[in-house]
Parts: structure tokens; C-alpha cells; sequence
């Protein structure tokens, strides 16, 4: 088990510290959800004009909930393309070579998607209370929306690092990123759940990702809803991505 | 006994190479020209009830959307472009283009040969899609065509516009980390909302001066309004200058980067 | 200074400078001619200035000051009409992986204003020179690197120059591939009449094909001449002799010693200098034989011109890239 967060604990120091290094790593994930609250909190805030729109703090808050778990998604996301860099370099050799408990470097990664995070999501909570956000959750209601950026961010960090190590290649970008963009725009992304029609109305009521933005829409609003579910997904969503990674990481071990 | 091309042979040549080279890499052309219609169908429907806004010119929010896809597909083309340019310069081949009697503007307009194809075919595709989901043209038949001449337009002078990126800046990842910025320019904008109902005076004031409004505007006008002139001659008009520009600025690069004698 | 016209030179240089911003001058102030249907070898480490050379004669690169003319039109002013008369293969391939070797010939034709109906033909023919008229139409992404080598040097050719660049066209080639390079090179300069201007850091390679080379480091020409005339420069050959019996070395010394300066080494073998180059490695064995002397070994010692480039420069070539 030391063994294992030995490897975990170089392998996110090196996520980090080429982040601190090189900042310039980590300016993708501020701008991404930064662009997204500044277009769809500025851009389409008429759409709570909307009738039967009903959202007490407002539509910032509404669109931050989404840019927070997007936020958290996206920072798994660009830790799959450093993994795939990794391998296109060499580099992930020299880990698989070196490690002793190589399922270490999965948690390594994912520890490292975290880190970077933790600095992404304190911008954008910035931005969004600059930008007029209002926040009438408790200190427990804010340590569940935390809890649940953070296991987006795990369970999207697991998948993406899956993907790069079944791959090996930057050219798995697209297959890394296009699923998860997909999946969190075929949830409540602009309207609540209720006011979407059609198709987009059917996929969202199915969507995993619609139980944990709109549990963190109740947080923030300080009215949880569905909090429980989220967990038990996100829970469910690592678990099963952890294994898929597991899977990933044989495959790269298997093509040495 | 080998004389000077003329110009058209020049570009012929160049925009052969530049076509052939889209065809053969058609799969890595397919994700750009299908992301703008996965956005469509999501914004589409996920969207629909801005149409219950008071004011929304129309009742159907594809209708309204139409306009995106074609302006989002020609910034990828940008892309493309840019990206097939950078490639030539990291790896001399433009050097070896420089060492014949090519002359710069030939090289400049061949290049952008794959583009003007490639636009051509989203153009078709994103008309087809939007037909499948029921838009209709108010402008009729005739709209159609000025909308396939429009988006062609508009592609053309977002290839321009990534030449001169490539030219600038010489590396394929730098113009792949540019992107970003060409899809914010997509976003503040009237994408999603007619300006009018822009609830935010600071991004209405954006997407009133950001010349993409003017080129969806335009788009869109075929569809939901009939014969709009005014802003026909808007699109058309920002489409010509962000081309002009693009090719006077790019030719001066051209020159510069090649710095023959 | 305008440049001293030599009417039989291919290529003149006269105090040719590059210099970058905010870096070092990476050719400084160099002087070369070279004659028509001659392979000009430019030998030197990476970093010295040879490709940053071939880039202005090539008209690719403005020079920051002196002059050149190549094929007697002047590098700064004539641009158009010294790319008329020369053909490049440049250090990197320069190709499009996406196109066939055919097609890339079908282009270059096209834009040096082949006519139409000559391209095809001269296509092909340059297909078969270069030995690439089976992977004709495979796209180039898929050829070895000693094949994307021949396929540019056709490209350079297509238009029959006068005047041929070749920017180290062997580097990361294996030995088989290398040799057929060579062997093309030579006849392109002897039997075509071509004038070959080639740069290497390889010294068996500018050995070999050169018929003069200049030795060039930091920027400027350190040396110039023929391999041989270089070589002598430095001095003579030497013959290592290691006897069977080492106890015979004061004997072998003694027999040795009229043909020119000894070492010993301490383990009975003896070098001895020979003046009068290695036409007297034939006496040497004969005096040997005659004296009943068994010999284990026998040895001739070239001056190289890494001995060339280390005396003119205090660094051996090879390991100089390294500084």
C-alpha cells in the first residue's frame, strides 16, 4: 500500500509542479468555464424570462452550478491529454518502468487533475461572484457542491486517463473530450430539466450528469434536491471508470 | 525549354495539392464538420423555449440556429487551413514551393484551394441537415443559393484569416491553441439570441460590435425574414474585408517569411 | 566590394555575413568559389554555419552583408534567376506525406514550367534514376528516409539545373542507401557536367565524393583545398609496426629508422613517419622480410581530416557538436 502512494504522491508532484513551472498548462481550464460564464450567464440571461422559469438566485448562479461542474469535468479532461503526451514522449514508459506499484500512477494523475482543480475552481467561484452570483447555501450545502465538483473531477480525470493509456496517442484528444462535452450539454445546461422539449427533454432525464448539476443547483440555492443520488452515481461512475483505467493501464503495459 | 507558369496555372497547381490533401485526410475533417451540427441538435432543442420570449422572431428556435453551424464550420476551416499551412512551413515544405518560380500570391490563394472545397461541401451538408430538421427558407429557392454563396464566403475569408495566423505564427499548435478565441468570438455574439434580447447591456454592446453577428445575422435573414438587403449587405461586407484584410496582411507575411530575393 | 568575377566559377562568395537578432553571427564573413562541374564538399559540425549558407546561396535567407553569385547571378538582386538555375535538397525532406512521389514531380513540374506534355515523361525518367519508379504512386508518409532522400533529390533535378545544393542529404541514412546516394552524386558532377555543392558533417563522405572541401566552424572557413592537399597540410602518413617477438622492438627501431621519426610505445611496436607518403610502405615490408623480422602487425595511419579540422581548430569534428 506505501508503495502505492509513493508512486501516487511522484506522480502528482510532477502534475504540479510542471503546472506551477509552466502556468501557462493550466490557462485552458480557467478560460474554458470563464468563457461559458461570461457567454451563457451575460449572453442568455433572458432566458429566465422564460415562463416557468424558477430559480431563486438568479440565472448567474443558475449557469455557474453548470460552468462549476464543467469545470471540474474539464480538469480530468486535459489531465487524459498530458497522460496521451506522456505516451506520445516516452515519458510514460519511464514511469511504467519505474513504478513498483503501477496502479499508483492512475491515482498519481488523478491526484494531479485535483490539485489543478482546486486552483481552477477558486477563479471561477471568484468570477462568478464578481459577476453577480448569488449564494443562499449553507456551509454544509457549499461543502456538497464541493464534494460534488470533486467527484466529477475524479470520475472525469479516471475516464480520460483510461482513454490515453488504451490509446496512447494525442490523437485520442477528441475521444477524450467529445463524450464528456456531449454528455454535460445533453443535461439542464440552460433551462431547467423541466422546461426542455423533445429529444434533448428525454436523454437529460437519463443523463447522470443532470442528478449532480441539479443537485448542486439546489446547494447553491440552499434547497438540496437529488444530493444523495449524485453521490451514489458519482460514486458508481469512479468505480467503474477506476476500472476502466485499471484496464487501460494493462493495455499500455501489455504494448510496453 | 521551361518557361514561367502563368498565375492561374500557379494557383491550379497549389490548390490541386491543397484539394488532394483535404480528400485524403477526409476523416480528420470529420469531427469539425460535425461538432457544429451536434450543438445544433442539442442548442436546438435544449433551447427551444427562447421562442416563448416576447419578440423571438420566430416560433422555431432551429430556424433561428440554422445560421451557426455554417458560421462554426467555417472557423474550423480556418483551422484546417491554418494547421496545413503551419505543417508546410515547420517542414520546409514551403521552402521547397519557395525555390520555383511561384509566385507568392499563387502560393497564397492555392492554399486556401482546399479550403474553398471543403467549404463548398460543409455548406451542403449543413443546408441538408437543416432541410432534414424542418427549416424552411423564407427567402425561397433563390435564398438558398445566396446562402450557399454567402457561407462560401464566409468560409473563404476564415481561411484567409487562418493563412495569415499560419504565416504569423509558423506552428501548428499555436494556431490549434488560437481556436479558443475564434469560438468566443462565435459565442459573444447573436448566436443564441437575437441581439434586441440581449438581457446584458455589456454583451449586447459586444455582440453589436463583433462582426460575426453581422455574418449570422445575414444567414439567418434568408431563413426567418425573406430578403433582408441590409443585412445581406452587412454579411457579404464583413465577409469581403476580414478576406481582404487577411489576404493584404497575409502577403505581406508571405513575403516576409520567405524573405526571397 | 563587388564580388571578383571568375567567368569559369559556378558559385562566388566574398565576405558573406549572417547574423540572427540578438544571437551569433552564424556565418561570418566567408569567401569561396567554386568551378563549374566541381563537387564543393562543405564540411563541418553542427552549428557551424553550413545549412545557414546553403539557405542564402539558395536565395531562401538574405544575407546581412557581402555578396555571392550563383550561376553568375547575384544572390541579393537576381533571386528569380539564380532559383532558375539551381536545384535544392535541403537538410529537412521538405515533403508532403499525403502525396505520391509521382505527384510531387507532377507539382514541382508544373511550377518550373515544364511543359505539359513533357511532365509526365520527365517524371518517370527521374523515377527510374533515382530507383523510386515502383513506390511511384505510394504516398510518400509511407517511405523509408533513404527513400524520401532520393525522391528529393528528383524533385531537385526535375528542371535540369546547372547547379546543385545538397544540405547533408545522407544524415540518418544506413550505408546501402548512402553508397547509391554517393554513387549518383559522382555521376551527376562526372558524367553530366553538374556542379555539386554539398554539405556534411561526415568526413568520410566529403572524402569520398568532394573534389574540394572547405572546413568551416563557427562561421568561418578554417581551411580549403583538396582531401589531399588538406591531409599533407598536416603531415605525412605513418606505419605502425608490431613485431611477433616484442623483445625485438630496439631491433625493429633500428631497421625503421632511416625512413623517417619513431615512436615506440613500450610494447615492442614501433610508428615510424614517412615523408615520402606511402609509397615507401613497400620498402618498409621488403627491409622487414629481408632482415628475417616476423611481424604481427602492420599498420598505415592516413592523416584524416578530422586531424585537419583539429589542428586548424584545437576540436576534433566529431564531438564538436557537442560544444
Amino acid at each position: 500500500m506505501r508503495r502505492f502512494f509513493d508512486v501516487a504522491h511522484a506522480v502528482a508532484w510532477r502534475s504540479i509542479h510542471n503546472t506551477v513551472v509552466n502556468p501557462a498548462i493550466i490557462v485552458p481550464s480557467i478560460v474554458f468555464p470563464l468563457f461559458f460564464l461570461v457567454a451563457f450567464a451575460g449572453g442568455l440571461s433572458r432566458i429566465s424570462d422564460v415562463p416557468n422559469f424558477h430559480y431563486k438566485p438568479g440565472y448567474t448562479s443558475f449557469q455557474f452550478v453548470f460552468v462549476f461542474v464543467q469545470s471540474a469535468a474539464f480538469g480530468g479532461v486535459f489531465t487524459g491529454f498530458a497522460v496521451a503526451r506522456d505516451f506520445e514522449s516516452g515519458f510514460a514508459r519511464r514511469l511504467l518502468l519505474g513504478a513498483p506499484r503501477r496502479s499508483g500512477i492512475i491515482a498519481g494523475y488523478a491526484a494531479g487533475a485535483l490539485m489543478r482543480w482546486l486552483i481552477v475552481v477558486t477563479v471561477v467561484t471568484i468570477a462568478g461572484l464578481i459577476a453577480g452570483m448569488n449564494v443562499y447555501g449553507n456551509g454544509i450545502d457549499l461543502f456538497g457542491l464541493f464534494g460534488l465538483g470533486l467527484g466529477m473531477n475524479f470520475a472525469a480525470a479516471l475516464w480520460a486517463v483510461g482513454i490515453a493509456m488504451f490509446l496512447r496517442t494525442e490523437q485520442a484528444g477528441p475521444l477524450i473530450q467529445m463524450p464528456v462535452f456531449v454528455a454535460l450539454f445533453l443535461a439542464p445546461v440552460y433551462v431547467p430539466l423541466s422546461l426542455l422539449t423533445g429529444w434533448v427533454h428525454a436523454v437529460s432525464r437519463v443523463n447522470p450528469i443532470t442528478a449532480v448539476i441539479e443537485a448542486g443547483r439546489g446547494l447553491l440555492a440552499g434547497s438540496p434536491v437529488k444530493v444523495a443520488l449524485s453521490f451514489a452515481l458519482l460514486a458508481a461512475a469512479a468505480a467503474l471508470l477506476a476500472l476502466f483505467a485499471r484496464r487501460g493501464l494493462a493495455s499500455a503495459e501489455r504494448a510496453g | 525549354m521551361t518557361r514561367e507558369p502563368s498565375l492561374i496555372e500557379q494557383v491550379a497547381a497549389v490548390a490541386r495539392r491543397s484539394a488532394l490533401g483535404m480528400y485524403r485526410q477526409r476523416a480528420l475533417l470529420f469531427f469539425p464538420m460535425v461538432f457544429p451540427l451536434i450543438l445544433f441538435a442539442i442548442n436546438g432543442s435544449a433551447l427551444s423555449s427562447a421562442t416563448e420570449i416576447h419578440g423571438f422572431p420566430t416560433h422555431d428556435y432551429r430556424a433561428f440556429l440554422i445560421a451557426m453551424p455554417f458560421v462554426q464550420g467555417a472557423m474550423f476551416v480556418s483551422i484546417s487551413t491554418g494547421t496545413n499551412l503551419a505543417r508546410d512551413i515547420e517542414t520546409g515544405f514551403l521552402n521547397r514551393l519557395a525555390l520555383t518560380p511561384l509566385r507568392s500570391e499563387a502560393m497564397l490563394l492555392g492554399q486556401l484551394g482546399g479550403a474553398f472545397v471543403l467549404g463548398c461541401v460543409q455548406a451542403v451538408v449543413y443546408l441538408l441537415v437543416g432541410f432534414a430538421t424542418g427549416v424552411s427558407f423564407a427567402s425561397g429557392v433563390g435564398g438558398v443559393f445566396v446562402l450557399l454563396a454567402l457561407s462560401i464566403a464566409i468560409s473563404f475569408a476564415f481561411a484567409s484569416l487562418g493563412g495569415l495566423l499560419a504565416l504569423r505564427l509558423g506552428s501548428g499548435e499555436a494556431i490549434q491553441g488560437i481556436f479558443p478565441l475564434l469560438f468566443v468570438t462565435l459565442f459573444l455574439s447573436s448566436s443564441s439570441l437575437p441581439r434586441n434580447l440581449i438581457k446584458a447591456a455589456w454583451f449586447r454592446e459586444v455582440a453589436t460590435y463583433n462582426p460575426v453577428s453581422y455574418l449570422l445575422e445575414g444567414l439567418r435573414s434568408l431563413v426567418i425574414a425573406g430578403w433582408n438587403a441590409q443585412a445581406l449587405e452587412l454579411a457579404f461586407g464583413f465577409a469581403l474585408v476580414l478576406a481582404l484584410v487577411s489576404l493584404g496582411l497575409s502577403g505581406t507575411a508571405m513575403k516576409s517569411r520567405l524573405a526571397r530575393a | 566590394m563587388p564580388p571578383v568575377s571568375d567567368p569559369s566559377a559556378a558559385i562566388e562568395v566574398r565576405e558573406l555575413v549572417r547574423e540572427f537578432r540578438r544571437g551569433p553571427r552564424a556565418v561570418d564573413g566567408i569567401d569561396l568559389v567554386v568551378q563549374t562541374g566541381e563537387i564543393y564538399g562543405f564540411l563541418g559540425p553542427n552549428g557551424a554555419g553550413k545549412s545557414t549558407t546553403v539557405l542564402m546561396l539558395t536565395t531562401l535567407l538574405p544575407p546581412t552583408s557581402g555578396h555571392a553569385t550563383v550561376g553568375g547571378f547575384d544572390i541579393a538582386r537576381e533571386g528569380a534567376r539564380v532559383r532558375a538555375v539551381i536545384g535544392a535538397a535541403l537538410q529537412e525532406a521538405a515533403l508532403d506525406m499525403i502525396l505520391t512521389g509521382r505527384e510531387h514531380l507532377a507539382l514541382q513540374a508544373t511550377l518550373q514550367g515544364i511543359p505539359a506534355k513533357q511532365r509526365k515523361a520527365r517524371a518517370q525518367a527521374l523515377l527510374e534514376r533515382v530507383g523510386l519508379s515502383e513506390a511511384a504512386d505510394r504516398r510518400v508518409g509511407g517511405y523509408s528516409g533513404g527513400m524520401k532522400r532520393r525522391l528529393d533529390l528528383a524533385l531537385a533535378l526535375v528542371h535540369e539545373p546547372r547547379i546543385l545544393f545538397l544540405d547533408e542529404p545522407t544524415t540518418g541514412l544506413d550505408p546501402q542507401s548512402r553508397a547509391a546516394l554517393w554513387e549518383e552524386v559522382a555521376r551527376l558532377a562526372h558524367e553530366e557536367g553538374m556542379t555539386v555543392f554539398l554539405t556534411t558533417q561526415y568526413l568520410e563522405e566529403a572524402d569520398a565524393l568532394a573534389d574540394r572541401i572547405g572546413i568551416i566552424d563557427r562561421g568561418k572557413i578554417v581551411a580549403e583545398g583538396t582531401p589531399a592537399q588538406l591531409k599533407a597540410e598536416i603531415g605525412s602518413p605513418s606505419v605502425e609496426v608490431a613485431p611477433v617477438d616484442k623483445g625485438a622492438g630496439d631491433t625493429l627501431a633500428e631497421l625503421l629508422s632511416r625512413f623517417g621519426a619513431l615512436q615506440r610505445d613500450g610494447r615492442g611496436s614501433v610508428t615510424v613517419q614517412l615523408p615520402g607518403g606511402e609509397a615507401e610502405l613497400a620498402e618498409i615490408v621488403r627491409v622487414l622480410d629481408s632482415n628475417h623480422l616476423r611481424v604481427e602487425s602492420l599498420q598505415l595511419h592516413q592523416p584524416s581530416l578530422d586531424d585537419v579540422f583539429l589542428a586548424k581548430t584545437g576540436r576534433k569534428l566529431e564531438g564538436a557538436a557537442e560544444e
